[in-house]
């Protein structure tokens, strides 16, 4: 077989595996709850019948593995379950949520991943001067400050002193397309400033690295110019890493999103998770945690996958 | 050591800088706060004043005080955290390294299924099943991180363990403990060190969005993160009272990842 197939489907495979460990992991992690589940969620005065009906509810009086994987039965098939706090069909409920989730998201990354490689090329092409120390000392602190920090300085300037965009990011259907762009700008921008400073450096390292490289030398020495050596010969080398950290940095987004949605108050997937953790409503945890590890599980599949066909030593074997 | 502190560049110092006043108001902050911990002294937001250096908070303490013990928790709970993490990932990194075959293979697929999934999920999720208390924050945080630390260790140990002083302490017949702690660890500091620093701007930044999202530390505690959470609505009315404590963790994390990248540079220099 083509080594590039067989270590393709090598990764799937084991992508595979990983996301039905986690779901073991997330099933056993609620069957380990120290004590009985129903009386320490239900609290001191729980009748007997009602710690019955949350049994049955949970499915806790089935044995171990048959529950298991009726779980993940329902689950491939749509049926979440329902939610302890206030009964809904947990499906209704995600269903939107994470539709609302991978908005921010896709808009995020529309913008800022070819905003962050242009950045990154033109670190490279200008080299150690003063737009290049500039803009590494900016994403330098871009990634080092806590996400609830940047955004909080951004209602304070946008929302606040000069009152352009809404510091609460509520969305609903009935909303058009620009009125919903307008609603979530600040989470938006909060999000981009982080995964920018991440996708730029990669982009730059990536690049500087194959500038090292003897081809590049050799291109030198035919007077070939700075710009045209970086984009034509340097970049299509440094691809690998630079989809590679585009797609992580995409993962990242899905799932980093919760504390964004937390501040905005945006009605994603990740504060319903938050929501439900601090409740202690367990089958919205279990729901939303497989969820996410699942797009999170997938999109870093999709980054080795990606970064393998776009090795050209691996591509075209010998 | 006090030389190689002159040598560095302006930035490095800066950051010891910081790092230095932090760790002076972990240790001192009952000494240099004004007033206690979770003392009433006013309204509530009051501006800044003489009394007040930074105002008041929106149950009316001091926020000065507030922050000085707010660096007091969250940093003690990020160094316990970061020091266990490197307790159980360096041993368990050195040991896959050092043994190899079954338990390196082991080891590494358990830590390859925990890092795929998000740690903050993977945090939300245990803390929604044990419950939000310091110890099992500690605990569940210094799991989840000593698996990159794990990856890390093990691989500079794998660098080192093929080199020659190794096999002549194997065949002296030194035994696997004495190999790691005398042979593997002195030479695998200097990275181990920088990525201390590293996992430690973490950790700090993880804690502080998991009381920002209200299920790290728990108040009436002092920590930066849930002291952000409590004083959000303010700024909306344009008080900034919960800027200090979040100016405070970035400032903490600038001060350490500068002093990061300059001893990732020296050691890549040394190397070199």
């Amino acid at each position: 077989m083509n080594p590039l197939a067989s270590m393709i489907s090598k990764r799937i495979m084991f992508g595979v595996l990983t996301l039905m460990a986690i779901s073991l992991l997330i099933f056993v992690g609620v069957e380990a709850l120290p004590g009985d589940l129903a009386e320490a969620i239900l609290g001191q005065n729980a009748t007997p019948e009602t710690i019955q009906a949350f049994r049955t509810e949970l499915k806790l009086d089935l044995p171990a593995s048959e529950r298991y994987f009726s779980w993940i039965n329902d689950f491939v098939h749509g049926d979440l379950g329902h939610s302890l706090a206030n009964g809904r069909p947990i499906a209704e409920v995600i269903g939107w949520r994470f539709a609302n989730s991978l908005f921010l998201a896709v808009t995020t990354a529309v913008f800022a991943i070819p905003f962050a490689i242009m950045l990154g090329l033109l670190a490279a092409i200008y080299r150690d001067s003063w737009f290049d120390r500039l803009i590494s000392i900016t994403t330098l602190s871009a990634i080092s400050l806590p996400e609830f920090f940047v955004a909080y300085i951004l209602i304070a300037l946008f929302s606040v002193q000069i009152p352009l965009f809404p510091c609460i990011s509520t969305i609903n259907d009935d909303m058009s397309f620009l009125t919903k762009l307008h609603a979530i700008f600040l989470p938006c921008l909060t999000l981009a400033l982080v995964v920018i400073g991440h996708m730029m450096r990669m982009t730059r390292a990536a690049i500087i690295n194959v500038l090292s490289s003897p081809f590049i030398e050799m291109a030198r020495l035919k007077g070939i110019s700075n710009r045209r050596i970086i984009i034509k010969h340097a970049l299509p080398n440094a691809l690998s890493p630079i989809i590679n950290v585009v797609v992580l940095n995409l993962a990242y987004l899905v799932v980093g999103v919760v504390v964004v949605e937390v501040v905005f108050v945006y009605p994603g997937l990740g504060q319903l998770l938050v929501d439900a953790v601090s409740k202690r409503d367990l089958p919205v945890v279990q729901a939303s945690g497989l969820i996410f590890a699942g797009t999170y599980v997938f999109l870093n599949l999709m980054a080795d996958v990606l970064s393998m066909l776009s090795n050209p030593k691996l591509r075209n074997p010998r | 050591m006090l030389t190689l502190i002159k040598q560095s560049p302006l930035s490095a110092k800066i950051g010891m800088l910081i790092i230095l006043i932090n760790l002076g108001t972990v240790l001192l902050a009952p000494q240099i706060a004004p007033y206690g911990e979770t003392e009433l002294i006013g309204d509530v937001w009051a501006p800044m004043s003489a009394e007040h250096l930074l105002g008041t908070d929106q149950l009316g303490r001091d926020m000065f005080t507030r922050v000085l013990y707010g660096a007091r928790n969250t940093i003690s709970i990020a160094l316990a955290i970061v020091f266990l993490s490197f307790g159980f990932g360096c041993s368990c990194g050195l040991l896959a390294a050092t043994l190899g075959g079954w338990v390196d293979q082991l080891l590494g697929r358990v830590v390859d299924v925990v890092m795929a999934f998000p740690t903050l999920i993977f945090a939300l999720m245990v803390l929604s099943v044990l419950g939000t208390s310091i110890p099992t924050l500690i605990f569940v945080i210094a799991i989840l991180d000593s698996t990159r630390v794990f990856r890390v260790s093990r691989a500079v140990a794998m660098d080192i363990e093929v080199m020659d002083f190794v096999e002549v302490a194997r065949l002296r017949g030194e035994g696997l403990w004495w190999i790691m702690c005398n042979e593997i660890l002195p030479n695998a500091l200097p990275p181990l060190i920088a990525e201390f620093g590293l996992r430690f701007c973490f950790v700090f930044l993880f804690i502080s969005s998991l009381s920002f999202l209200g299920l790290g530390i728990q108040p009436p505690t002092a920590d930066w993160g849930s002291m952000v959470r409590e004083n959000a609505g303010a700024i909306s009315f344009g008080i900034f009272s919960p800027m200090f404590p979040a100016l405070a963790i970035a400032v903490l994390t600038i001060g350490v990842n500068l002093v990061v990248d300059w001893m990732l540079k020296r050691s890549s220099m040394l190397r070199a």
